[in-house]
């Protein structure tokens, strides 16, 4: 094959079926995929569904701590599993700029079948589009996913049963991933060894949901961070959302770049890290199962639900004073003021 | 505001400073200060160490804080025991 | 991280607040001038620990809040231009002028580059010798030195596509005009990084004029309440005065460096501030031997005629006069998605600080 990605790869032709052949197939086989019939036939019993998709740009695409291939996997996973689903079926498309690096591509597509594998989930169906240089910014990637959503679990996505005195838990550091991909980008001049949090957290789910029957809400703090999790938490709602600010876990070398920029690292993106609602009798339970996962290690219960101030979240600050918190209107920028 | 933070130096070479925020590395100018070493921390805005931090001057302001901590409880005490208000 | 964890202590923190407490008796309105210090007010929940006897409110201290409609306008005209690359400090990106932003020009097109340091935009300018590069210069005495050591090294590279336009001010004038008009208040919170630069002198006039005291307050809460204090004293034993709560950092004489550096390319014009109009020798015009880094005099460009809302109250909020909530486009028209007024663009903005902390 070429070392760039020419727009015959996405032809339909013979470079196409290479392309395919010599590298998804390759890399993401299984017995589904491996039939490459137009729609991937599946066998998912006669239970509720959860159905999920997203597509992934980033810049830089390969960052400290990931690409976009493990976002793209993690983050469809992720969705899933905070539904309260076991992800099963994933679908992989890909739009590449004329001249990617074929290596690269290898990379990301390598990266994403070993996340996969770790996630327990097949890749079973996918697409590849090429297009003019300059029309897309080196690749973008969608992922859909289905998972099985257990009966008793219908209601997590929804918040339905959150109930007042809930525990908040997060299940670690935040503002990892947003901050690596800001110091990674070219012209601010930063070095730092922040590492985005990227990861697939199904298992780690799974293992809180074994020991409670009081997992009450998931979501999965990405674009908006934290702050934005809390916000959509207590919006419209008959409970309000009470946070302390000294119990939220911020990495150090993560502080002091939120610090430099004028960033609030309760609005930055993660892409590890779940926001729980815990029934309170169950919240240390669940903690300690947190903890004892790779990706819960600074786990930490960050505040509870409250009948207060109903509909809002508020945030008593480190050193005793109070602040609401609200939504952001845009991504924050690198600010002197 | 002026968003300047205190960084600590780690290397100088010329007028180039490499400080550290909490390790998060960045190469500021030493433009506008005179006397900085290795070991110093600056105050960093826009890219340019603008002055040098004071450790005198911060350990004396913290101790003032610590006395007033004894004060406080010295009032407090002396308001119950008396029950006026000392201003 | 040192210099700033000790500074966010709880228990120091507990006893200032207590302290402030007990010697507050005269209800007193305090301003700061200094968006870094609205930020960290509203950010660290400070209002709710103070006694009802003190009142703080915000000045005219954002430098994107108070520069003109205009500036915006003009600095868009040039992102229009083929040939330019605009660099500037975050802040500007979103702020409304009469027509667009500098963000929306970007969307269309232009080539727009945030940049945390004026020296990231030389570069910009060094890799693209066909370009002109403008960077946007704004802030207050504490910004202003870093822009006149970017155009000295432009000067000296040869970068004859660098250019800076300056809106740039220097915070006395506004400090006194505001007390001129007649804005109530007991004393100043100075800004703790305009006086790193240039040192205490500046503030003279207020209680020598004025009868009113000037504490340079650093940023952290600890710092925040330590200035309160000492203003609360201040006023308890009727002696208003400039004193220094931040001296970790600040020196009574500033950065005389710094300030040389400052006056080597700028010189005093007067200039126009939102919601006090022009004020006499309050901003920072390049000078003539600089000329050539001048976008204003190097690159003429036509400006549409300028448009701005009416019922917007920035220009009060700014004074102190009136509070974000006043202002019938609070949060109904005017939010930080969709921002009418300067003050609620900037994360420092009065009202955009409002909006987020303490709706």
């Amino acid at each position: 094959m070429d070392d760039k990605i020419l727009l015959g790869y996405g032809s339909g032709g013979k470079l196409t079926h290479e392309l395919i052949s010599n590298l998804f197939v390759k890399y993401f086989s299984n017995d589904i995929l491996e039939l490459q019939t137009d729609s991937a036939v599946l066998d998912i019993g006669t239970g509720k569904v959860a159905f999920t998709t997203d597509s992934f740009v980033v810049d830089p695409v390969f960052f400290p701590g990931g690409n976009i291939g493990k976002l793209a996997i993690a983050g469809t996973v992720n969705d899933l599993a905070v539904s309260g689903a076991t992800p099963v079926y994933l679908s992989a498309s890909f739009i590449i700029e004329e001249g990617f690096s074929l290596s690269e591509l290898e990379t990301i597509v390598r990266t994403m079948a070993d996340e996969a594998g770790k996630a327990g989930v097949k890749i079973v169906t996918g697409d590849t589009k090429v297009v003019n240089k300059g029309k897309c910014d080196k690749v973008f990637i969608n992922t859909s996913g289905i998972g099985l959503l257990p009966e008793d679990k219908v209601n997590i996505g929804s918040g339905k049963n959150i109930e007042t005195g809930d525990k908040i838990i997060i299940n670690g550091t935040i503002a990892d991933h947003g901050m690596s991909i800001m110091a990674a980008r070219e012209g601010l001049n930063f070095s730092t060894e922040i590492e985005s949090d990227c990861a697939c957290l199904n298992g780690m789910i799974r293992s809180a949901l074994d020991v409670s029957e009081n997992v009450r809400f998931m979501r999965d703090a990405t674009r908006g961070g934290l702050a934005t999790v809390l916000c959509e938490l207590a919006a419209d709602r008959d409970f309000g959302v009470e946070i302390y600010e000294d119990k939220i876990p911020v990495n150090e070398n993560v502080r002091g770049i939120c610090e430099l920029l004028g960033f609030d690292p309760l609005y930055v993106a993660n892409e590890g890290k779940v926001v729980m609602v815990v029934g309170k009798d169950d919240a240390e339970k669940v903690l300690s199962v947190l903890r004892r996962n790779e990706f819960g290690r600074n786990a930490a219960i960050i505040g509870e639900v409250t009948n207060e101030h109903k509909g809002k979240a508020w945030l008593t600050t480190g050193i005793g004073g109070r602040r609401i918190i609200d939504m952001l209107a845009g991504e924050q920028l690198p600010r002197i003021c | 505001m002026c968003l300047s933070i205190p960084a600590k130096v780690e290397k100088i070479k010329g007028e180039i400073a490499t400080v550290s925020v909490g390790g998060t590395k960045y190469e500021a100018s030493l433009q506008m200060l005179d006397d900085v070493n290795v070991g110093d921390y600056i105050l960093m805005h826009t890219g340019f160490a603008i002055q040098k931090l004071d450790p005198e001057e911060a350990e004396q302001s913290l101790k003032v804080f610590q006395e007033f901590e004894e004060l406080n409880e010295y009032l407090d005490e002396e308001e119950k025991k008396t029950g006026e208000r000392i201003v | 991280m040192k210099y700033i964890d000790e500074y966010r202590d709880k228990k120091l923190v507990d006893e200032l607040v207590s302290q402030i407490k007990r010697r507050s008796t005269k209800p007193v309105t305090f301003m700061e001038v200094c968006g870094g210090h609205t930020m960290s007010i509203q950010k660290f929940g400070i209002p709710y620990l103070l006694p009802d006897t003190v009142k703080l409110v915000s000045g005219p201290g954002c430098p994107v809040c108070v520069s003109s409609t205009s500036y915006i306008d003009r600095a868009i005209a040039y992102s229009r231009l083929d040939d330019v690359i605009i660099t500037t400090y975050g802040d500007l990106i979103r702020v409304p002028g009469s027509t667009s932003s500098l963000d929306k020009e970007k969307a269309a097109g232009a080539d727009v580059r945030i940049v945390y340091s004026i020296l990231d935009a030389l570069n910009i300018a060094k890799k693209n010798r066909r370009k002109k590069v403008v960077f946007l210069g704004i802030g207050f005495e504490t910004t202003a030195p870093s822009s006149a050591a970017g155009i000295i090294k432009a000067q000296m590279a040869g970068l004859r596509n660098f250019f800076l336009y300056s809106s740039h001010k220097i915070m006395p004038p506004a400090m006194e005009a505001l007390i001129d008009e007649g804005v109530k208040i007991d004393g100043y919170i100075a800004p703790g990084h305009v006086t790193t630069i240039t040192g205490t002198a500046i503030y003279k006039n207020m209680p020598e004029k004025f009868g009113l005291g000037c504490v340079v307050s650093g940023f952290e809460p600890v710092d925040l309440l330590k200035a309160i204090l000492m203003l609360v004293e201040q006023i308890e034993n009727n002696d208003p005065k400039v004193e220094i709560a931040y001296t970790r950092v600040v020196k009574p004489e500033g950065n005389v460096k710094a300030q040389q550096i400052l006056y080597e390319v700028f010189e005093l014009r007067d200039d126009w501030w939102r919601g006090l109009g022009i004020l006499s020798e309050s901003g920072l015009k390049i000078k003539e031997e600089y000329k050539m880094h001048d976008a204003e005099v190097m690159i003429p460009v036509e400006v549409e005629p300028l448009k701005e809302w009416k019922g917007c109250i920035c220009g009060e909020v700014l004074k102190g006069l009136k509070n974000p909530k006043q202002c019938k486009l609070f949060g109904k028209v005017c939010t930080p998605a969709n921002p009418v007024g300067a003050c609620m663009v900037s994360n420092e903005g009065a009202c955009n600080a409002y909006y987020r902390y303490n709706r």
